[in-house]
Order: structure tokens, then sequence, then C-alpha cells
């Protein structure tokens, strides 16, 4: 076996004193020739490794090798993708090529051939001279990695090049890396979408600045073999009988796939039996194959309830009269830029509604003028029944908003957030008090009243947010990407509550790059290049591109590649007709 | 109407609570809170004043007298001069006040004392570093006093004072009268401006500038939430800076309280206002920052603290209009000092309601209209 | 050890000369701000004296009264705005419409027939001290040239060197030239590589070959060479707006300049290194550089008036040095005795602040 292209053996590292460590005696090995996943959820230390890799830091204790030497000494060789890509934004597609091949010590008269073959293999040239501040997040994201490869490195380290990249980008750049590991290069990639581990050689599974796994990524799914199972036609609705599900001792998981339950049992457990759990005479179980996301929350070992408590509560929406979310030929223009155009869409009370599309199609547009952040050009919409051209304020108040970004006051302690919001909503005097202790009780955020926001654990700000976005208990929530970069178990536990008030009547849309939260919705619209290209379930998206591409059994993610390229195609044929 | 219901009410408390908080949580706008004033407070209390003192003089003597002894021992007695430098030659006297050694050489003329003795007119030459013209015109009044002093015994009949000064509102011409005061102007205007500017710019670097604008909370709420810090750090800082002067410098305040916190509070929203629109405009805390320190250092400036008002020429006179500093300062001094009454204070207080309202206006304009 | 590769130095330099073209707000701190603040302190701060309004009460009918009211009615140094009685010009003087209230008193003629002259009063508005003694010093000088005193036993022959005609101008103008550079080195410095920490460039750029030195250096020179141009066009400005005497060579100027970037720079880079953050940065260099350089600096107050903590407070300035400089090379001319002490301190700090900003700037995040 050749040496591997860098390994850690049981590194530590603190960031101050007395904190919990950023790594806990973590090992790992990048093999020549092949990915090496490096997984795990935000904060899980990803970046800190890397970082102790590539010798920007130095670890408190524990042995770090690249490239068969001390981490920064053969800097020549190594590519290192940091997660903003560190391209300078004032600088053109071409200049930040030239900087890191100078840097990296490329010889002059290779500059030329290597920049053509780079541009190419990105598919940059046509941008050469835009500043890398004016690219598609996408495109930043190839420009980053032909810098790392400026040079042709033994060793690769990305750290999270994926994030927050649309399916398309993230398949090129999947890829692109693929095509160097051939070439012997090691490349360590880091994720928190937990469907590329899958792709990976080899994975560390990271969790708390410890490894959970590490191996094959097989040999994590290998845990839940024969114990994953698919429900399909069963009675009622599929989020009722998920929560009813998940009550069961004997079933440790359960997501929703479509209008198909994926189903994990517990070990020992005797087999399903269909007619015992009472999704009425139809319903049927299959095997399924076993997921790296199933694997995940088997070693963790937890499980989430179900059930909601901030549904049991919550104020019935009114069911009739209208849809809960309504866009009437919304467009909007930046200057002579359309940004979304024609956007028409209905979303009724007790359903979720999920905008997908690829970075800078119009998604976000989109969303920001359902909720009024942004005044639509032309055309006309409604929240809640209310007009959001005349009744600013009064439509607003009927609305819950969760950012990405987790955009609550980190200064500000989780009490004061909490009163803030119940201020901010209009609730006074007892009914504040009463609420807010309420969502305390149910959040279970009782420790953590006096701890500043910002220094929360990812999953108590994920409920902290939701808590606070839920104050005044709307009819409507918007959602954008609410569960990005946490756990499987902590996004099962946000959906179950989004389940919970739906099954209330309450109106939900939500934007994604998560196919996992696709999943969830009732309905889908894919925006691209500034206007709806499909809507419709999850299940006859994934229908619509099997027809397309003839696969069997696509994922989303295949369904939403797949409409995007018919989309492209059939602009193709309509730009040689004319 | 929409100002009376409870829930309106609960939404501005709201707002104001959570700025507060925020503001005295985040570690950065704490800084920008209590740094500046107590660094101003020393460096302006201590460091500045205009007078000249411990300064060098030369002495070039070739008259070596009575009357030029006497001279040299008076200047060398007085607590304004450092040192006296012995001058051996014109060569000397030249490398010295080059060198900046002295600021001022005294030439004694052989026939000085004769003169002095005589009861004739007689003179001193004076050679003074005019690279520090400040400095030097108030060392040439220095000497020429004592010069002065010298003459007036060698003769015999004594000369009719021809003028009597008297200084009001401060007898003693004390400088630190006329800077504390001031500095309530400075502090006012730098601390506001700053908290001011950041507010906006902080939330929208944090994130939750989005977070705001979905909730029912309607503009104005949000920008008088947004004002409550640095009305209540000014007023703060203003009553400090008020205590300081008058227990730890013994800067008597003559005026009316009442009027100088009124007056206090419209000149910290017509600084609001204007800082207010620099935090519209900036898309991060860093612009803000600059912002607000192109708009200070000049608003400082053209107060009339570093130089008078009148002295500028007519349109930079014109313009410092706009300046709330300017018309503040008017106000601060003849509150401390003169004791202003309202009419007197009114033609100062007025140009500030105007500036306030105008910024106002425009920063909420901005506000609304940049949301997207 | 240093080492040092020129292609990766060039390469990093051309990537700063890009950003400083392409970002405006180095544009701003670089050109504007110095032009600004050149023509704040060329005429916002005039210390040379303008006509003041004073009042004016005549309690004398005669016609030595009358002349000596006319006397100062025609002086340069007065703007007599308002006559009348002392109460009714002091509620002028309070409300600042006069600086000061000359009285003429009652019997002033038939005193000064009787040889035995009254002595003018005069009420100056003690609130700004220095108009208050300017008032009273020129107003007595008014009477005194009336009343044809004979001039007192010893009189002053004063020559002012270098500024015969004591222009506060001529000593701003120059001075402000300290402050515009101490922004540009300290400042934008400071800016620049904190930018570079905060947008995570510096990472990828760290774990390149790349040297301490190479990047130190390729953070100094664009940022030295922009302040020397933006210190010729101040220098330019001061001479043509203002009318600056320009009595050294351009060679002086810009020996000493260069010596003051060296601590101007090595302060930048170490804020920048102690803080990674431009706003806190910022917030910094100005406290540090600025403010020092505005107050502490010899600039308008006198370092020998302040109390001695602070005096030896400012020895560690470098502005102290540089601001005798620009004024002995604008006025005097090449006086090397003076300049050269200022720019060996200069070196000196300069040196210091390098050896810690490369001290402080480690090629790791930690």
């Amino acid at each position: 076996m050749t040496a591997p292209a860098a390994q850690a053996r049981s590194v530590t590292k603190r960031f101050a004193r007395g904190a919990a460590p950023a790594l806990d005696a973590v090992s790992l090995i990048v093999a020549t020739g092949q990915i090496t996943g490096l997984v795990g959820p935000d904060g899980a230390g990803k970046t800190t490794l890397i970082r102790v890799l590539a010798g920007l830091l130095r670890p408190e204790s524990g042995e770090v090798e690249a490239l068969g030497a001390a981490p920064g000494v053969r800097a020549e060789d190594v590519g290192y993708m940091p997660q903003r890509f560190g391209l300078y934004e004032d600088l053109s597609v071409l200049q930040n090529l030239n900087l890191y091949a100078e840097l990296r010590g490329l010889p002059p008269a290779e500059h030329a051939a290597t920049f053509e073959r780079l541009m190419h293999f990105t598919d940059l040239k046509r941008f050469q001279n835009r500043p890398a501040g004016k690219l598609s997040g996408g495109m930043k994201q190839k420009l980053g990695l032909a810098c790392a490869l400026v040079r042709t490195p033994r060793l690769l380290l990305l750290d999270e090049p994926s994030v927050g990249v649309d399916p398309v980008s993230r398949r090129e750049l999947w890829s692109m890396v693929g095509a160097l590991v051939g070439e012997g290069i090691g490349v360590l990639w880091s994720t928190a979408y937990l469907d590329e581990a899958e792709r990976c050689a080899s994975v560390c599974l990271l969790n708390e600045g410890k490894v959970l796994f590490s191996g094959p990524p097989v040999d994590l799914t290998a845990r839940v073999a024969g114990r994953v199972q698919r429900l399909d036609d069963f009675d009622g609705g599929s989020r009722a009988r998920l929560s009813e599900l998940l009550a069961r001792p004997d079933i440790t998981d359960a997501t929703i796939h479509g209008r198909s339950l994926i189903l994990v049992t517990a070990r020992d457990a005797p087999p399903l039996d269909p007619t015992s759990l009472g999704a009425g005479p139809r319903a049927r179980l299959s095997p399924a194959a076993p997921r790296f996301e199933d694997g995940f929350v088997d070693i963790l070992d937890r499980k989430s309830s179900g059930t909601s408590a901030l549904a049991a509560t919550y104020a019935e929406a009114p069911r009739g009269g209208g849809p809960a979310i309504e866009a009437k030929a919304l467009t909007k223009r930046f200057g002579d830029f359309t940004a979304a155009e024609d956007i028409t869409l209905n979303v009724a009370p007790g359903e979720i509604f999920g905008l997908l599309g690829p970075n800078g199609a119009g998604k976000s547009t989109t969303f920001k003028m359902l909720c009024g952040l942004l005044t639509p050009t032309s055309g006309s919409g409604a929240v809640a029944g209310r007009g959001f051209a005349e009744a600013g304020p009064a439509a607003r108040a009927r609305l819950g908003y969760m950012a990405q970004k987790f955009s609550l006051y980190g200064d500000l302690s989780v009490a004061q957030n909490l009163a803030f919001f119940a201020g901010a909503y209009g609730l006074v005097g007892a009914r504040a008090r009463d609420r807010s202790r309420e969502l305390v009780e149910i959040f279970d955020l009782h420790r953590y009243l006096p701890v500043n926001a910002g220094t929360l654990p990812l999953g108590y700000k994920q409920r902290l947010a939701l808590a606070c976005a839920v104050m005044h208990e709307p009819p409507v929530l918007f959602l954008d990407e609410p569960t990005s970069g946490v756990d499987p178990i902590i996004r099962r536990e946000f959906w179950s509550h989004i389940n919970g008030l739906v099954e209330r009547g309450v109106a939900v849309l939500v934007t994604t790059h998560f196919m996992e939260e696709a999943e969830y919705c009732d309905r889908i619209a894919l925006v691209y290049r500034a206007r709806v290209i499909a809507t419709g379930a999850p299940d006859e998206l994934r229908a619509q591109a099997a027809r397309n591409t003839g696969r069997t059994d696509p994922t989303m993610e295949d369904a939403f590649v797949a409409l995007i390229e018919a989309a492209d195609r059939a602009r193709e044929a309509t730009d040689l007709a004319a | 109407m929409a100002l009376v219901s409870p829930r309106a009410f609960g939404r501005l408390l709201a707002i104001i609570v959570k700025e507060l908080r925020a503001t005295l949580r985040d570690p950065r706008s704490r800084i920008t809170l209590i740094v500046p004033p107590i660094l101003q407070l020393f460096l302006f209390g201590m460091a500045t004043t205009l007078e000249v003192k411990h300064f060098n003089v030369g002495i070039l003597d070739n008259a070596g007298g009575k009357a030029s002894t006497e001279f040299v021992q008076r200047l060398a007695g007085s607590p304004n001069v450092g040192r006296i430098v012995r001058l051996a030659s014109p060569a000397q006297l030249r490398s010295e006040i080059e060198s900046e050694g002295i600021i001022a050489a005294v030439v004694i003329d052989p026939r000085f004392d004769r003169d002095v003795a005589a009861g004739r007119p007689a003179s001193l030459g004076v050679i003074l570093d005019g690279r520090r013209s400040n400095a030097a015109q108030i060392v040439a009044g220095y000497i020429g006093v004592i010069a002065g002093s010298v003459g007036l015994e060698a003769r015999s009949a004594p000369v009719m004072m021809g003028s009597v000064v008297r200084n009001a509102f401060n007898p003693n011409l004390d400088y630190v009268w006329f800077t504390l005061p001031s500095l309530i102007m400075m502090v006012g205007a730098v601390s506001a401006l700053t908290v001011t500017a950041q507010s906006v710019a902080r939330e929208r670097e944090l994130g939750t500038y989005e977070q705001l604008l979905v909730s029912p909370l309607r503009t104005h709420e949000i920008l008088i939430g947004k004002m409550a810090p640095p009305l209540i750090a000014g007023l703060f800082n203003g009553t400090v800076y008020l205590l300081v002067a008058q227990i730890v410098f013994g800067v008597p305040f003559a005026g009316s309280l009442p009027l100088f916190y009124l007056t206090l509070v419209i000149y910290l929203l017509s600084l609001m206002g204007v800082g207010m629109l620099v935090s519209t405009l900036a898309a991060t805390q860093q612009q803000a920052f600059l912002g607000v320190f192109l708009v200070t250092v000049p608003s400082v400036m053209l107060s009339g603290y570093a130089g008078p008002v009148d002295n500028m020429p007519p349109w930079l006179q014109t313009l410092s209009l706009a300046d709330p500093c300017r018309h503040y300062l008017v106000i601060v001094d003849g509150l401390f000092l003169k004791a202003m009454p309202w009419e007197a204070l009114w033609p100062s207080v007025m140009p500030l309601i105007i500036i306030g309202a105008v910024t106002l206006s425009a920063a909420s304009w901005l506000f609304r209209a940049r949301k997207e | 050890m240093i080492t040092l590769n020129l292609r990766r130095l060039a390469a990093l330099m051309v990537k700063e000369a890009i950003q400083i073209r392409r970002d405006p707000s180095t544009l701003l701190i670089a050109f504007v701000l110095p032009v600004i603040l050149l023509f704040l302190f060329g005429y916002g701060v005039s210390l040379d004296t303008a006509r003041t309004r004073v009042g004016l009460s005549i309690q004398d009918d005669s016609a030595a009264a009358r002349g000596l009211a006319e006397s100062y009615r025609r002086s340069r140094w007065f703007d007599v705005a308002r006559t009348g009685s002392v109460i009714g010009l002091r509620q002028d003087l309070v409300a600042g419409r006069i600086r000061a209230i000359l009285v003429i008193p009652t019997d002033f003629g038939r005193s000064i027939a009787a040889g035995a002259p009254k002595p003018i009063e005069i009420v100056t508005d003690g609130s700004n001290p220095n108009t208050a003694n300017f008032v009273a010093g020129y107003a007595e000088g008014v009477r005194a040239a009336w009343a044809g005193t004979p001039p007192p036993p010893v009189t002053l022959i004063t020559r002012f060197w270098f500024n015969p005609e004591l222009r506060s101008r001529f000593f701003l103008v120059p001075g402000s030239i300290a402050i515009v550079m101490s922004m540009i080195g300290s400042l934008l410095t400071a800016l620049v590589v904190a930018r570079e920490w905060e947008r995570g460039t510096i990472e990828a750029v760290f774990a390149t070959p790349i040297s301490m030195a190479e990047f130190l250096i390729s953070k100094l020179a664009p940022y030295f060479i922009l302040a020397l141009v933006s210190m010729t066009i101040c220098a330019t400005l001061a001479v043509t707006v203002f009318g600056v005497p320009f009595r050294g060579s351009p060679l002086a100027l810009l020996a000493v300049s260069s010596a003051f970037l060296a601590p101007a720079l090595g302060l930048g880079l170490l804020i920048s290194a102690a803080t990674k953050n431009q706003f806190v940065a910022s917030q910094v260099a100005l406290l540090s550089a600025f403010l020092p350089a505005l107050l502490l600096s010899g600039f308008v107050f006198e370092i020998a008036s302040m109390p001695k903590p602070i005096q030896w407070l400012t020895m560690i300035l470098p502005a102290r040095y540089f601001i005798p400089c620009l004024s002995t090379v604008f006025l005097a001319g090449d006086l090397w005795a003076v300049l050269l002490p200022n720019i060996l301190a200069m070196l000196g700090f300069g040196a210091a602040l390098f050896a810690l900003a490369f001290r402080f700037t480690r090629k790791r995040l930690d």
C-alpha cells in the first residue's frame, strides 16, 4: 500500500483554554487516488481539521502529516480551497488564476497552457475578464477549485466546496474532482450533505469534534442493512401517518419520501407486519436501499419524537376561503435585468410548498416578493388574504419568517430575543408572558434563557429561531433553507414541528437546496432562468424526469437536474428556430 | 391613532428595549460608547491649550549693563519661560532658531542700557520662529510685557493706563472654561453619530435586517427604536461632562438646567438624523464608520471650536450653517458661562430643528427605498 | 530566516494594485479625504484674526469721544456692529452678537482736557479666551494710536522668520499632510490586511508557499507609493491653492515623508495583525493614529505647554517628529540639522513597529 497523502493521528485542538475541544483525538487518513469524505453537521470540527492539515492551525496534541512532512512544508504540492473559496473579488478570473499560479510557483512557461486547460475544464473561458465578485455561486466555486489546481497538487483539501450551491453545479464539481482522482491525487472533501458522503471511497464522520465513524460508506449503511423499508399505499396523510409510526418503539426512524414513507426498524425487532401498522388494507412494505443518512441516525442513537408540542396548542388556521399565499404574474426587474418573470402560484392552507432552483435563477427574488421584502415590478400577490401591496404591516403580522442564516440577535440572551419578538409582533402584557413561557416549555429552552443566542448549540439556535418565528401563531410560514448544516436528528425534529403545524392548517413556503427538505413538500415549483419551469408533487416531478431520461426510480436530485437540462434543450431549440 | 394602541405601544417598547440591550451587550458598540468619551475628556481636558508655556528664549546680549541684566533676569523668572539660552553670535542665533531649540531670540543692542538709563525710548530686537506662527505671536506678547515693565521703573513719571479690561463670563480667561463646554458638543457628535450610524448597518451585516422588515414593525417604529441608544448615551455623556466640568475642572454652570437638557435633546436628534442617513446609505459597519468619520471631522472643525466661524471665508461660513455642531457650540457655551436666555438661544436652536427634521425624513424615506 | 521570491512578491503587488484601483473606499481615503482635510485646515481653522464684531457705548458727547469712536470704526480689526447703552450691549454680548463692549466713559473729553484722562472700559466675552485676549490688546492699541501716546519706554522690534506675515495657514496646511499620511499609512494598511482576514482570502494565500516577509512587503510597498502620491497632491495644492511657500527641495520632502511612512505603515500592520477585523481595525487606527497626530503632535497645540506625563507620551508619536520636518521643508528650507534627528527617530520607531508586526503576524490562523 502506498503512503497516504495526508494523515492525522489522535489530533486534539481547543480554541480557548478550558473550552470544549473543537477536535477531540481525531484520526484520519487521506489515501492517494481517491476521495475521502469529511462529513458532519456544522460545528462538527471539519474546517478545523482541514486547516490543521493545511498548516494553518497548530494542533494541541497528536501528529499530523501532509505528503510525508509536517503541514505547510510541502505547500507547493497542496491545493487548498477554503470555505469561501479564497478568491479576490476585485480581481478578474484570469487575474486570480495568475496570482495563485505565481504564488504556488508554476513555471511561467506553463502559465498559458495551464490556464487554457483549467478554463476549459471549468467552462469559465467566457468569463475570464469578469471580476470574481460578479460570478454566480457555482462559478465562484469552480474558480476556487481552478485556483487550488493551478499547479497540479498531490493533495487537494476542499472545505465544503458544495455548500449553498445548487445540485447542477454540485454534480459538475463532483465530476471534475472525480477526474483528478484518476491522476493519483489524494482528495479530502468536507461536506454537510450526507448524500455526497455515499459517493466517497472512504468517509470520516465527525460530530461535536469526535469521529463517529471512519471507513467506506457502505460499512455505515451496513449497520442498518435489512432494517430499512418503504411503506406505500397507506391510508390517510403521510404526515399524520409518520407521526403515528414514530411513536412505535420498534421503529427508530421514519421519513417522508414523496407519497411513501421510509421506515427504519429497531435492531433485533421482529419484521414489521403491514397489517399491524394500522395503515389501511392496501398498505404494503417493501425493502429499500439504506442511505448514509439512515446509518448516521442509527449511530447517533437518538430518536425524534414525531409529535409536536408546538402544534398541539397552535391556533387552528382558517381553511376555507381561498389560498393562503397567492401570486399572480409576479415580475421583478432590476434595471434591464429580469430576476423573476410571470410567477404564478398558490399555496393552500395546510400545504407545504417548496421553491427549488439553481443559484441566481430567481428563487430568492420570488421568495422575497412573496413575504413582502421586495416590491414586484408588476403582478400582485396576497398573504393570508391580504394583498401585500395595500396592507404591508397588517399582512406581515400574519406571517412568520425564518432565514437560513441564523438571524436572531446573537448578543441578546434567549429570553431577550423572545421578549423582543413578542413585542415586535404586538403581543402585550400577560399574553406575551404566557406565550413566551409556553414556547420555552415546548422547545426546552429553560436552562439557556440567560445565555447569549449567538453561543447556543446549533440545535438550540434552530429551536429558538422557530420559536421566534411562530411567536404570534401565524397562519403562514416562510422558511429559507431552514435546516442547512444541522444534523439529521435536529432536522427531523424541526420538520415534525412543521408537519404538526401544517396539520393545523398552516401554509408553509420553503426554499431549499437540500433534497431531503424537498421531500417534505406537498408541491414543488422549480425556478430556472427567472421562470417556473415545473410544478408538482415530488413524485410527479420524479416521474416526469423518469419519462424524460428513461431512468428508473430517479432521486429528487436526478429530477432536478433532468428538468433543468430539458429546459435548456427546449430553449436552445427555440433559439435555433429563431 | 396608531401610536396609542396597546399593540403599537408594545411594539415600540419592544424595539426600544431591544436596541438598548443590543447596544449594551455588543462588545463593539460598548467600545464606541465608552472609549471615545473618556479619551476625549483626557486629551482635551489636559492637553489642548492654546496657551504657550515652557518656551525657550535665546539672548544675544551685546549690552550687558544694568537694564539688560534686569530684563534677562525678569525673563528667566517668568513662569511661562522654560530656559534661557545665552547666544554668542548671530550664527548661533540662526542655528538655534532653525533647529527649534528656541522659539525666540532677543537681541540687546549696546545702546539699550544707556537709553533706558537716560529715559529715552529704547528698543529690543526680537526674532521669532514663524513656522509656529500662533505660538510665536503669543511669545512676542509675553516678551513685550516683560520688556515694558523694565522700562517703566526706569522712567520717573508713571504712565496712565489708557484702558481697563474686564473679561465677562470668564474673568481670568481660563482656557478650560472654554474647552469643557465645547467638549459636550464634540463628545455628543462623536458618540451620537457613531452609535446611530452603526445601528442599521449592523442589522444588515448580522442578517437580522430582513427579520425586522418582515415583522409588523413600521418604519418609524424601527427608526425610533434605533434612536433610543444614542439618545440615552448622549444624555448620559452630557450629564457626566456637566458634572465633571463643575466638580473636577471648576467650570461654573451659570445657565438653566432644563434648557440645557432640552437643547441637548434637540442637538442629539439633529445628529441622529445625520447618522441615520449615513447608516441607511452604508452596506457594512465598516462603510458606516468611514462615512461617520467623513462627517464628524468637518463638523467639529467647522463648529467654531478650532477657529472662530467669523474667520472663515464666506462660502465656508454658509456651508457651516448646515453643521449641527456649529449651532450647538453657541448654545452650550452660552448656557454654561453666559446663562443665555431662551430668546438668545432660539436663533441657534431653530437651525438644529430644521437639520433634524430634514435629515430624519430623508433617512426614513431612504430606509423604505433601500429595502430592496 | 527571511526568504524572498521576487516572482511571488511581484504577483502579490500586482494584485494589490488592482484592488486599490477597484476599491472605492481606498480611493476615498487616499485621495478624497486628504483634499477635504487640506481644505478644512486651509480655510476652516483660521487662527488669523479677522474683523471682530464689537459694541460701542459712547457716554460722552465731546469731540474727543467722537474722534476715538471714529478710530474704532475705522480700525481694520473691528466691526462696530452695535452702539447703545451698556445694558443693551450686554444682552448682545450674551447672545454672541458681539465679542466685546467698548465703553467711552462720561466726561471723557473733559478728563483729557484736565490732563488726567479717564480710561476706556473694555468688556470682553471671556467664554472664548483667545478672542477676548485679542480684542483687549487691539482695542487698547487703537486707543493708544488715537491718543498719540508716546511709545512705551521699551519697544520690541519683532521679526518673524520664515513666515513674516504670521499666516497660520502656512503652518496648518503643511501640518495637515502629517494627518493625511497617518490616515493612509495606518488606517488604510490596517484595513486592507484586516479585509483579507475577514473575506477569508488570507487562508488561501497562507496555504501557498509564500513567506511572511513576501506577504508583508506586498502590503507595504503599494501603500507606501499611494501615500507618497497623495502627499504630492497635497503639497501641490498647498503651494498652488493655499500659497504656502516651498523653500526646501522636493527631495527633502520625499525623504522625511518616506521616513514617516515607516512607523505609520508599521503601526497599520500591527493593528491589523492584532484585530483581524476591519471595523475594529479602523476604530483602533483612528484612536492610535489620527487623534494623537491631530492633538498631541504639536500640530495645533504646543507640546511644551502640556502636562509632563503627556509630554512623555508624545515622545512615542511618530507624527511629532514629522510635523517640524514638514514646516521646516516648506517654510525654512532643507535644514538637515532639523531634519536628520527627526528622520532617525522616525526610522527607529518604524524598525521597532515592523519587528513587532512581524512577530505578531503568523502564517497561521490561531
